[in-house]
């Protein structure tokens, strides 16, 4: 598959979210579009509102940690969905805007809700073929 | 990494030994097939859990484990807080006291026939559900802090039940030493729309029918016989809950180190009892659990009002209300001398025998029910709580029949228009604003409820009382 791209993996009572980038911001962005992924078809999310995120952590792993349950965050109190986001990471702390609009069910047809990104198989790392990996299970 | 491999020591009754790190044995509690069946992180998880500090006797596993988080689900551990002990935010599990309830409606199957598809509609209209749905309640800042100080108790208070529910609900409706100000703002925040709502995934809503009864003497005494309409309720504490799990589940990760523990998977995330962190999430958890209590509360008003409008001569009492997401502060007798423990029970129910003070009146005779979901299709469980369940994993029991289809595999192989015809000529019908939510939940996706029951009631943790089957299901 060519990179930037996203994939589930399997857990036996969840999912697990992973995004592939040429950058660790690229991975980061995947990542986020593989978590909507879970909740819909990321094709039925119009990027019409614009949420700026910012998160910091101790290391890049919480950072992705941190990241993906600020989406959680804004999708649960601004009863929104996400469908494209922009990262830039520096120094372990993450800007970015999420795109996005109000969850509209018929429309949606959202299947679960998230409780949040876990730290089971969390990594962060830059692969043998260069691309970078970012990947955690999401408890839903 | 070695393979580890319990042995069987009796015919539902599993051990590995001490080894490496580990303080005390793993015990786990299954058939032969169920631990063929089990995903081998269980046995590496328990294996973890029976390495971290203060554990007292065992770490145990339920017949319904599977791979959790740091714990398994359906994983069971108690520890000493004068030893070292811990508690674990992954222990207690991200929907902290998720739980069952169940009402008795004292309807007969053939009561409920003529009415059963504008009861499904009327509930599906009434019950908040799924993604993007919002509670009535709107809480203020002063409302909240009650509602997490008192649970049920508040709730009912607010007009939402009757006094007689509480008695019938752990704790007597609501968690002492909850602290308020140890749940941040943001997790207020996410609870401030979700007040009264049922969320989704396997959280349901069912109408069911008692379709065998297995113990006479204690269904009777929890005033259950074949063909008896019920209702369960299944959900925890909703964002409220998630969010106090996710700031912990960081903070205790980060902590450790300090405390000197050394987790052999970051996911164990634990804090000594006696610590800054430990206190400030014991605080929290347990206004998590008010909130769930409370939430389950207002999910029985709306429910009560639905069956008033269709059906006015019905009372709905509630048999009982249980968590299987929890740690508890609570006397056990180890080695032949009380103890004062706190036993974690992720995807496990307590299971309090015969006699037990904290059970009510009504229910000290027989012992506490242990209500048990099985999934949309296979119908669900109510189980009564042994004396011999208090040696054997601190009056523990199973919660559920666990995943045995990732969410995925699921969604590959069936879809959620089939799933509700296909139940739909089995007289169960399926309320859900989301297809794809009810493909996910597929009957199918689950182990067999059956299996695990009969494993929990042959190993003495829990003894069988009745089968429901479902005839309308809410689902989120």
């Amino acid at each position: 598959m060519d990179a930037p791209y996203w994939e589930h993996f399997h857990h036996e009572a969840d999912i697990g979210v992973r995004g592939v980038g040429r950058t660790l911001a690229e991975a980061f962005e995947q990542s986020a579009s593989a978590m909507t992924a879970v909740i819909t078809e990321l094709e039925r999310v119009r990027p019409l509102i614009e949420v700026p995120v910012a998160v910091e952590a101790p290391d890049v792993e919480y950072l992705l940690f941190q990241w993906l349950n600020e989406l959680v965050f804004l999708m649960a109190t601004r009863r929104m969905l996400f469908g494209r986001y922009r990262v830039d990471i520096a120094h372990r702390r993450l800007t970015g805007t999420a795109w996005g609009e109000p969850v509209e069910r018929p429309r949606h047809r959202p299947a679960v809700e998230i409780k949040g990104a876990t730290l089971t198989a969390l990594e962060v790392r830059r692969r043998d073929d260069g691309l970078w990996l970012a990947q955690c299970v999401v408890d839903v | 990494m070695t393979v580890i491999t319990p042995t069987q020591i009796s015919e539902n009754t599993w051990r590995i030994e001490p080894r490496g790190e580990m303080r005390v044995p793993a015990i786990l509690y299954a058939d032969h097939e169920l631990i063929e069946a089990m995903d081998h992180k269980v046995f590496e998880q328990v294996s973890n859990v029976a390495a971290l500090p203060g554990i007292v006797q065992a770490a145990y596993a339920m017949p319904d484990a599977h791979w959790g988080y740091g714990f398994p689900i359906g994983g069971v551990a108690a520890f000493d807080p004068d030893e070292g002990g811990v508690i674990s935010a992954g222990g207690v599990g991200f929907d902290i006291s998720c739980g069952v309830r169940t009402l008795h409606t004292s309807l007969s199957l053939e009561r409920i026939q003529p009415v059963k598809k504008r009861l499904a509609d009327e509930l599906s209209r009434s019950i908040p559900a799924g993604v993007g749905s919002t509670g009535r309640i709107h809480l203020s800042a002063k409302q909240m802090r009650d509602m997490l100080q008192r649970g049920a108790r508040w709730a009912v208070e607010q007009g939402y039940g009757e006094e007689a529910d509480l008695e019938r609900t752990e704790e007597h409706g609501y968690m002492a030493g909850a602290d308020p100000t140890m749940v941040s703002d943001r997790a207020k925040q996410r609870q401030m729309n979700e007040m009264g709502t049922l969320g989704s995934g396997n959280h349901y809503l069912e109408v069911q029918v008692v379709t065998d009864v297995y113990d006479e003497t204690v269904a009777a005494g929890f005033s259950l016989k074949e063909g008896d309409v019920v209702v369960s309720i299944h959900c925890g504490s909703r964002g409220l809950g998630h969010q106090i799990g996710t700031e912990f589940l960081q903070s205790m990760a980060l902590s450790a180190g300090r405390y000197g523990i050394r987790l052999p998977d970051r996911e164990l995330a634990c804090a000594p009892l006696q610590s800054d962190v430990g206190r400030r999430y014991l605080g929290a958890m347990r206004a998590g659990i008010n909130c769930a209590l409370a939430n389950r509360q207002i999910l029985t008003h709306l429910t009560r009002q639905v069956f008033e409008a269709v059906l006015p001569e019905v009372d709905l009492l509630l048999l009982y209300d249980v968590s299987h997401n929890t740690c508890k502060e609570e006397s056990h007798e180890v080695d032949g001398h009380r103890r004062r423990l706190f036993v974690h029970r992720k995807g496990a129910t307590r299971a309090l025998g015969p006699g037990h003070r904290d059970l009510p009146m009504g229910l000290r005779e027989v012992g506490q029910p242990v209500l048990i979901g099985g999934s949309m299709g296979t119908g669900s469980y109510i189980l009564a709580g042994t004396k011999e369940s208090e040696t054997l994993a601190f009056s523990s029991s199973c919660h559920g029949a666990g995943r045995a289809m990732s969410r995925r595999a699921a969604t590959k192989r069936w879809r959620g228009g089939d799933v509700v015809k296909e139940l739909e000529t089995r007289g169960i019908l399926i309320r859900s604003p989301s297809l794809r939510g009810v493909a996910e939940e597929a009957p199918q996706a689950y182990k067999d409820v059956n299996r695990v029951v009969d494993a929990a009631d042959r190993a003495g943790l829990s003894k069988k009382v009745a089968r429901l089957e479902p005839l309308v299901c809410i689902k989120g």
